[in-house]
């Protein structure tokens, strides 16, 4: 079949002043092959010398970027128009653009000088660079270790928690030595040590509404390590209306997810993710467990898409969501459109300022569970005096009874209690009994709702009486 | 072909230009130079563009997006893209390097120099045929209204 090519006027000194040129092909390729065999002094102008694009050359089929299509794979069809059109680029006389690097840092980063990509341009480009990472924990871990072993000139960073010993098991930029210290303090001390040509700003603080636009608006990139909705719907706002990229992850288990969010070229989080879930839907990792490893690979991939950013070098995630599963050990790719409608990004926006994140999400909003609670002490006391006659109902999962269980309890999970509600005695004394006390309560309003009227649950779980009665039981 | 011919713009566009690249200062402003050629290019039109470089004010970009809605704007004035005019903050009004090696054929790139915040040198380049450099070429400022 045959297209019509539309030759831009530059270009029309090598088709003999046409403007359009009707071509044989069944792809976007073939026509291009055609268009190159018959007018062979457009060949310098768009192609490279590898055989590609060259980088400033777009076509366009209709209105559509092949880029968005199937590339030179795009099948077409008659009446179809392809149309080349250029990005036009250029600049001021190169200046040397960053700070100079010592005899010191020159040897640190030698490896890096070595490759054209970055060299001593990019080098200087990654010292003058500030990048601010939400969150010091799993992504956050090997995130800022890659950024200030590359040289990034100044890491800032917020968190406000704590070094916790189920930290450890992933969060690489924290010790042991470190347990009990804050965050910040324990990750500034380790990138000093990594690098001390690093600057580390610390923001001991939650990152807020009222606060996120003032410290992001102080840096170049933002990567979002964080791990929890309103987190990241605030970040994300405050990036587009600040026009800062984005580069997200988040882990789960066993899989993992990465883009760039750049409203300026692409789609943002909320293009993706309009709504959050409702809470409680999607666990977090405190509660379903991450392999250890997972956010190593998510985080290395965000602070690569951040270097790569910083020095202009390859194809970036903006408009592309990597999808990663650890047990399969794949990858795969989700191209990402903006949306017109997006309620920040879009072509009418009705989200000017940041906005109640926590809200947003259904913080607060969700059912509160109440009913009557029982202390580890009293609980101790209870099963001493009335022996089998009190029912310890654990609601936890079994791979967590394996960690640690409460001699004398009955594992029945949360999801299988409403069907074996029949296992129970109406008229028994139970205890709903789970990790923190959060599982137990829900079980003692389905307990309740099913006519058991004798029924409390531990405060504080298991956890509590690992720490207050059974010392020496493992916690987790 | 020949690349190089007369780029003739009226004092009001020049000077609108020259005001874009003052607006911009300490940035770099960029924009299309709309118009019809016949013997010369003469620019009746100017579309300033969104630069879609943020990550350094020393460069421009002009997106393929962006150029082809204007074109097809041109197109219904019966315009059409005659070139690009750019500013140098601070450096001299003469193609960087950087200039000619994204530089297409044919197109008129005008340069506007900028010297703390007040324009000063405006001039107009184009891409020599063998594409080894950038070469200046005769610029007219009409001064009628």
């Amino acid at each position: 079949m045959t297209i019509t090519v539309s030759i831009p006027t530059p270009l029309r000194g090598f088709t003999g002043g046409r403007d359009t040129i009707d071509l044989p092909g069944e792809t976007v390729g073939q026509v291009l092959d055609g268009l190159l065999a018959a007018h062979a002094g457009l060949r310098r102008h768009l192609i490279q010398e590898d055989g590609r694009l060259r980088t400033f050359v777009n076509l366009y089929l209709n209105e559509t970027d092949i880029r968005h299509l199937s590339s030179t794979a795009t099948p077409v069809r008659p009446g179809d128009v392809l149309t080349i059109v250029p990005s036009i680029a250029g600049g001021s006389p190169a200046v040397e653009t960053g700070q100079p690097l010592s005899h010191a840092e020159v040897l640190r980063y030698s490896r890096h000088l070595l490759l054209p990509e970055v060299g001593m341009a990019g080098q200087r480009k990654l010292k003058s660079a500030r990048v601010l990472t939400i969150g010091a924990g799993g992504l956050g871990s090997p995130l800022s270790l890659y950024l200030a072993a590359a040289g990034v000139g100044t890491i800032g960073i917020v968190d406000f928690d704590v070094v916790d010993l189920t930290n450890l098991q992933r969060q690489i930029v924290h010790g042991t030595s470190t347990l009990g210290r804050p965050k910040l303090e324990s990750a500034a001390a380790r990138l000093q040590d990594v690098n001390p040509n690093v600057n580390v700003e610390r923001h001991e603080i939650r990152l807020t509404a009222a606060n996120a636009l003032e410290i992001i608006q102080e840096y170049d990139i933002v990567v979002d390590g964080s791990d929890n909705f309103p987190t990241r719907y605030l970040v994300n706002d405050a990036c587009v209306l600040l026009g800062k990229p984005n580069v997200y992850g988040s882990i789960f288990r066993f899989e993992g997810q990465a883009s760039v969010f750049y409203a300026a070229e692409g789609p943002c989080y909320r293009c993706l993710y309009s709504e959050p879930p409702p809470p409680g839907l999607v666990p977090s990792c405190a509660e379903g467990g991450v392999l250890g490893v997972l956010p190593g690979i998510i985080g290395s991939i965000q602070a690569l898409e951040t270097i790569k950013w910083i020095i202009g070098a390859g194809d970036s995630l903006v408009g592309r969501l990597l999808l990663f599963d650890a047990l399969k050990l794949r990858f795969r790719e989700l191209q990402l459109r903006k949306d017109p409608a997006c309620p920040i990004c879009g072509a009418n926006p009705s989200i000017r300022e940041l906005i109640d994140y926590e809200a947003f999400c259904g913080i607060g909003a969700e059912p509160a569970y109440e009913g009557p609670e029982i202390s580890a002490e009293d609980l101790r006391r209870e099963m001493l005096d009335k022996g089998s006659s009190l029912v310890l109902i654990d609601v936890r999962e079994p791979h967590e009874w394996d960690i640690a269980h409460i001699e004398g309890a009955r594992l029945i999970p949360l999801g299988q209690l409403p069907e074996r509600l029949g296992e129970l005695d109406g008229h028994a004394e139970i205890v709903t009994q789970c990790h923190h006390g959060a599982r137990s309560m829900k079980a003692l309003a389905l307990l309740k709702g099913a006519g058991f009227n004798r029924v409390r649950s531990l405060a504080g779980g298991i956890d509590a009486w690992a720490d207050r009665i059974e010392v020496g039981m493992p916690r987790y | 072909m020949v690349f190089a011919m007369t780029l003739r713009i009226s004092g009001v566009l020049a000077d609108a230009i020259r005001r874009a690249g003052e607006a911009a200062y300490p940035a770099e402003c960029c924009g299309v130079l709309g118009g019809r050629v016949s013997g010369l290019k003469e620019v009746l039109q100017i579309a300033p563009m969104v630069n879609r470089r943020t990550d350094d004010p020393r460069r421009y970009l002009i997106s393929p997006d962006d150029l082809l809605r204007i074109t097809l704007e041109l197109r219904d004035a019966e315009l059409e893209v005659l070139g690009y005019y750019h500013s140098h903050p601070d450096q001299p009004a003469e193609p960087s390097e950087f200039d000619s090696e994204h530089a297409w054929p044919w197109y008129s790139y005008m340069i506007v120099r900028v010297n703390e915040g007040r324009s000063a040198d405006l001039t107009s380049w184009v891409l020599e045929e063998d594409c080894a450099g950038m070469r200046q070429e005769t610029l007219q400022v009409s001064t009628e209204v």
